[in-house]
């Protein structure tokens, strides 16, 4: 009886963690995740680990939720009233998953494991307590540690640039090789075209409105480099962001510079 | 015969994860890929400690390891997420391309 509500929830995590790239809306993909781990901890509270798998889903749900919002954000197709499908190395990639679970699987099948289940009416709740602030303290404590790191890292690198703009306003990081592009700077192809638009546009207007405009104006924009040759007019900072390889729009430059003069 | 069923679902789950991982290009779904898979893994954790184990602590604590693993992903992955953005513009791995030299 067990066995098979196992099966079922298995066989649903499965087709729920599928129907995650098939579904043409990102929050529906979402959703579906989290379905996914909730058939996985009603597995955990099955196998009589309670509370692993009560925490799985209380920890998934509003993990899901979280996610949603972001896929909200980074959402291409809104609704998914459109088909959805951003695939790329697509035959390589099911390859590779096809590789994992016949692999996988083949070692599960070929293997013996011991046949040791938890005794009924083990005190596994106590026991995992026990254990956490027993002889397994320091990874728990290292597991905390480390998630304060992460809040730390994750704060950081999401907050926004500082009051002057980018940290690296004007720089020009050493090439890859002897005199060459450094990494990463050059124009983008496609999806980069549209923040390069932006970003001189903003730029112009700091130009022209001096500090506090600036600021507001760059703060995750693309053209910090370009806002830097603004506000420094001597001939020095016109000449680095000359060479600066972000600029896709030479022309655009020119009058940038023009128009700082003028401010 | 439960310990199979439930590492055939994991191995699943893992086949399934790696395959979104490799092929979606929208940084957020190739994220959930990532979650698939250390679902596959906190599935066959929890199959084996309750299988094969007799209920030994350790493998609960590395099912919250996992858990805890699981939240360092999601919250350091969109944190770089919205930095990339936020410098770039960039929402899909196409766009990034010059990072490889």
């Amino acid at each position: 009886m067990t066995d098979v509500a196992i099966a079922l929830l298995i066989a649903f995590a499965v087709w729920t963690g599928w129907r995650v790239f098939r579904v043409d809306s990102m929050v529906r993909a979402s959703f579906l995740l989290m379905l996914s781990f909730v058939a996985v901890g009603g597995v955990g509270v099955l196998l009589s680990a309670p509370y692993i798998g009560v925490a799985t889903v209380f920890m998934m749900a509003v993990e899901m939720m979280v996610m949603a919002i972001f896929m909200i954000m980074f959402m291409m197709n809104p609704a998914g009233l459109n088909p959805m499908s951003m695939v790329h190395q697509h035959r390589l990639s099911i390859a590779a998953g096809v590789l994992a679970f016949v692999g996988l699987a083949a070692a599960a099948l070929v293997a013996r494991p011991p046949s040791n289940p938890v005794a009924a009416g083990a005190d596994v709740v106590a026991q995992l307590g026990h254990e956490l602030l027993g002889p397994s303290m320091l990874i728990f404590e290292t597991a905390g540690v480390t998630l304060l790191a992460t809040m730390v890292g994750a704060v950081i690198l999401s907050s926004r640039q500082g009051r002057f703009g980018a940290a690296d306003t004007g720089s020009r990081p050493p090439g890859l090789t002897e005199g060459g592009d450094p990494a990463g700077r050059k124009p983008e192809k496609g999806q980069g075209g549209h923040g390069h638009g932006h970003g001189h546009g903003h730029g112009h207007g700091g130009g022209h409105g001096g500090g506090s405009g600036h600021e507001s104006g760059h703060g995750q924009e693309h053209g910090d480099g370009h806002g830097g040759g603004h506000e420094d007019s001597d001939g020095q900072a016109h000449n680095d962001s000359h060479k600066d390889p972000t600029g896709d729009h030479p022309k655009d430059h020119k009058t940038g510079h023009h128009a700082g003069g003028h401010a | 015969m439960t310990l199979t069923i439930v590492l055939l679902g994991a191995a699943a789950l893992i086949g399934i994860g790696l395959y979104g991982t490799l092929s979606q290009q929208s940084f957020v779904m190739l994220m959930m890929g990532l979650e698939l898979m250390l679902n596959g893994a906190l599935l066959a954790v929890i199959g084996f400690w309750s299988l094969a184990l007799g209920g030994m602590p350790e493998g609960q604590l590395l099912a919250i390891i996992i858990m805890a693993v699981m939240a360092v992903e999601m919250a350091i992955g969109f944190a770089l997420i919205v930095a990339l953005y936020r410098k770039r513009q960039a929402d899909m791995t196409e766009s990034i391309e010059t990072l490889k030299q």
